[in-house]
């Protein structure tokens, strides 16, 4: 396949340098790619749908009716991150998490950070994901969130910021695993030329990581992973997570709570639980301490969970540091409890809460992208220079009512990656989610979800909005560490034509 | 295992199974209108066969056609017995186990229940739908098949085997208590050609017409009710299939056959001992309807008990409320 139409345009992209050379780490990549036959990338292409399909890895689309799942789109053409780059993203990742845990922790408790005047009291206040039920709480090991997922993007400087962090049931994780089985099947010689670090191991450390918090003096620790059940958008990434970590798949009506711990109703009578990965969201937990409509829940869990006797990841309540005026003052959180400088930065944030913020972000809101705070899978969103001028009015008026809810951010020029488009290759942009444990340690999985716009020249990556997803490769400096395929090492099998 | 993933495993066999007999009824009936007086078409015998009488006549009438019978039960989605129904509880509740059951079981329920739905979307007429109930029955036992080789033997598998056989042992003894009924009222018919054609039909919608022939070669009616009720080796006989369960039913609690401690065992032991003992001409001298109505009156208790032992597993009395403690 000949690649020198590819057009790089006026943008950052992640596979070639500005003056169309393929970056060195692609190199094998890039050859593999163009022995193809015409043609051949796009029967790969389909061979890896119809695996899709046929593996059932769908996600509902919510207001679809029962029964209808799709694939989310899968590109083959993979981002590529360098080592060096990738040691600097896990640094600032593991620094993010670690201050943004103890932030949590102060807000439950003493709120040193808004005594000492670092960010102001609202934070709390008029924070959608406070929970009143949490102050005081210390969960297992003062651990409350130990899985996160990071969205980052990189702009036009080259620079990779951070866009939002996403604390409190981050998905998506299972994509970042499929696509890499499916990739190691479609080029298993590139796997060999580009010493690409392994991601196959992440139940592993999630299961560890979740044993960690087994309450003191359980025999025989149990975990479950916890799902609002088959018509949930993210069914498939539960019923996944769970069998390949080995652990039951509950919903809340096999969970009962009684004599002091949480229970599970099996063919032989009750089971205790130890540790719930709760793929649930605070409101819907415990009918009895939150919402108490909640049909998913379980009565009388957080009281468990209160006693020490049951853990929950993450912990209720984490959606306080999950909202993206907390995000703006990041790098004074970071600053605060760490003195440390941020080392990924966040992309500039203008606080609409703050006069300053607010009188600016009117001034410019056509070239700003608009975010409300507490509001997810790009909804609640206006790209400005994307948005008609009735939009901008529209939205002028809405931050007025509630300035609060609302930050603005320049319109980032993401970079983009090659993406198969009927046939050729064209840019489209991507940005990344890597995945971060906190147990005994800090984990980051060496890899992560590239989501990528497939719309020409959009920015939206979200699935629910037109977006697919890419596999990640992140390089090893270490050949030691990469991903090994059966051709590598010269594998011989007895027998045969010898 | 958790209650309710063996429920679903279960619910997913059972329902899977149904929908296979649903598919036999009608196939056979249809054959059946081939041999007999346009007249005589005999419909009804089908909806009371599924029990389901009054939930028709409510919406279809008091007359049942070849049409609109063929209806209710294949297609019609308020019905929930009808193939549709059955096939969409069953990819419903397969897609709640998936991470249990075989992968390959998952696909080819899916792409089954998506065979009856495009098919229910077509709109073609009866005579091209011939074909379409042998399609069912297949996909049926592709499942059952699959079931048998993909999956570990082990508890899935026997909750599996229970609701299947369950359910198989309870279809045929509804049609035998169905056509037995109809066949006799017209006394007059009994020994002739147009008998011997209705029950090598009922034989057919068993799959059993040839392995009749071999064991009892006549077609009568006594050698008839022996088969389908009481064999021990026939795969759709009523005492094979309460067999099968019973064994999956020990297999599930780990207690050997023979101990009878749980009351769904213990009935369901009970029922297999008597067909055991049983012969046809005491049967039929009792009464064969009154006496296939007071199996099915068991075989549903031992279900219920069933339902009570596993899947509704209960706080118990002496279980203390969990209560925040102040702070």
């Amino acid at each position: 396949m000949n690649l020198s139409g590819y057009e790089i345009g006026n943008f950052f992209d992640e596979m070639f340098e500005d003056d169309g050379r393929p970056r060195a780490a692609v190199r094998p990549l890039v050859r593999k790619i163009e022995s193809l036959s015409p043609g051949e990338l796009a029967s790969r292409q389909l061979a890896a749908d119809r695996a899709l399909v046929q593996a059932g890895i769908t996600f509902n689309v919510y207001g679809e009716s029962a029964g209808l799942e799709k694939t989310l789109p899968f590109d083959l053409v993979p981002r590529m991150v360098t080592a060096p780059e990738w040691e600097r993203i896990e640094k600032g990742l593991k620094q993010r998490i670690r201050a943004l845990n103890l932030f949590i922790d102060d807000l439950y408790h003493d709120r040193k950070i808004i005594k000492d005047r670092a960010v102001p009291p609202e934070i709390i206040s008029s924070s959608k994901g406070f929970r009143e039920q949490c102050v005081g709480l210390n969960p297992p090991r003062g651990i409350w969130c130990h899985i996160t997922g990071t969205d980052l993007v990189r702009h036009g400087d080259g620079q990779i910021y951070v866009l939002e962090d996403n604390l409190r049931c981050p998905s998506g994780v299972s994509y970042v695993l499929e696509n890499r089985r499916l990739m190691k099947s479609l080029f298993p010689e590139v796997f060999d030329a580009s010493k690409i670090r392994p991601v196959s191991n992440y139940p592993i450390h999630l299961r560890d990581m979740l044993e960690y918090l087994v309450p003191e003096g359980s025999a025989t620790p149990r975990v479950v992973l916890l799902t609002p059940g088959v018509y949930n958008s993210a069914y498939f990434e539960h019923s996944f997570l769970a069998q390949q970590m080995g652990v039951e798949l509950v919903q809340g009506s096999d969970l009962a709570v009684f004599d002091g711990f949480v229970w599970m109703r099996t063919t032989n009578g009750f089971e205790r639980v130890d540790v719930i990965y709760r793929r649930v969201d605070d409101d819907f937990l415990d009918p009895e301490a939150f919402r108490a409509d909640s049909m998913l829940g379980v009565p009388g869990l957080m009281a468990v969970y209160k006693s020490g006797n049951v853990a929950l990841a993450n912990a209720p309540g984490t959606g306080v540091a999950d909202d993206k005026v907390v995000y703006a003052y990041v790098p004074r959180i970071i600053k605060y409890y760490l003195g440390e400088e941020i080392i990924l930065p966040n992309v500039p944030t203008y606080i609409c809460a703050e006069a300053e913020g607010l009188a600016y972000v009117m001034e410019h809101l056509p070239e700003l992208v608009i975010k409300a705070a507490n509001e997810s899978g790009g909804y609640g969103m206006l790209i400005g220079p994307h948005a008609t001028a009735a939009e901008c009015a529209e939205f002028a008026k809405r931050i007025k009512a509630d300035p609060r809810n609302y930050i603005a951010q320049p319109t980032l020029a993401l970079s983009r990656v090659p993406t198969l488009i009927n046939g050729l290759l064209e840019g489209r942009h991507v940005d990344l989610r890597p995945y971060v444990l906190y147990g005994r340690d800090i984990f980051v999985l060496p890899g992560g979800l590239t989501r990528v716009a497939l719309k020409k020249g959009s920015l939206v990556v979200n699935s629910s909005q037109g977006g697919g997803t890419k596999d990640t490769w992140v390089l090893a400096n270490d050949p030691a560490t990469a991903e090994q395929t059966q051709t590598q090492g010269g594998l011989t099998t007895g027998g045969g034509q010898t | 295992m958790l209650s309710r993933v063996a429920d679903s495993i279960y619910w997913m066999s059972r329902y899977v199974e149904r929908a296979e007999n649903v598919a036999r009824f009608i196939d056979v009936n249809l054959n059946l209108m081939l041999d007999s007086p346009a007249t005589d078409q005999q419909w009804q015998p089908l909806v009371n066969i599924t029990g389901d009488h009054a939930d028709f006549a409510k919406r279809y009438g008091p007359v049942a056609s070849s049409q609109n019978v063929q209806q209710f039960l294949t297609f019609d989605r308020e019905n929930p017995n009808s193939i549709i129904s059955c096939l969409r509880a069953a990819r419903e509740n397969a897609r709640s186990v998936r991470e249990i059951i075989a992968s390959e079981m998952w696909l080819q329920l899916n792409t089954f229940y998506l065979m009856v739905n495009s098919a229910a979307g077509s709109g073609k007429g009866i005579e091209s739908r011939n074909n379409f109930f042998t399609e069912v029955k297949l996909a049926s036992h592709l499942f059952a098949g699959l079931t048998d080789a993909t999956m570990t033997h082990g508890e899935a598998w026997h909750f599996c085997r229970l609701g299947r056989m369950l359910e198989r042992a309870d279809k045929t003894s509804r049609i035998l208590d169905v056509k037995y009924f109809i066949l006799l009222r017209s006394v007059a018919e009994v020994g002739t050609i147009y008998d011997d054609v209705q029950w090598a039909a009922v034989l057919r919608s068993a799959s059993a017409f040839e392995m009749y022939r071999k064991r009892h070669g006549r077609i009568s009616p006594m050698a008839i009710v022996q088969f389908l009720l009481l064999d021990e080796e026939f795969p759709r006989a009523v005492r094979f299939c309460l067999n099968s369960a019973r064994d999956s039913l020990h297999a599930i609690s780990a207690t050997p056959v023979g101990p009878h401690r749980k009351p769904a065992e213990k009935l369901l032991g009970q029922i297999c001992s008597d067909l055991a003992h049983a012969s046809v001409e005491e049967i039929v001298k009792g009464g064969l309807h009154e006496y296939l109505d007071a199996l099915q009156t068991n075989v549903n208790r031992a279900s219920t008990g069933i339902y009570e032992r596993f899947f509704a597993t209960r706080v118990p009395e002496s279980a203390q409320p969990v209560k925040e403690k102040r702070q």
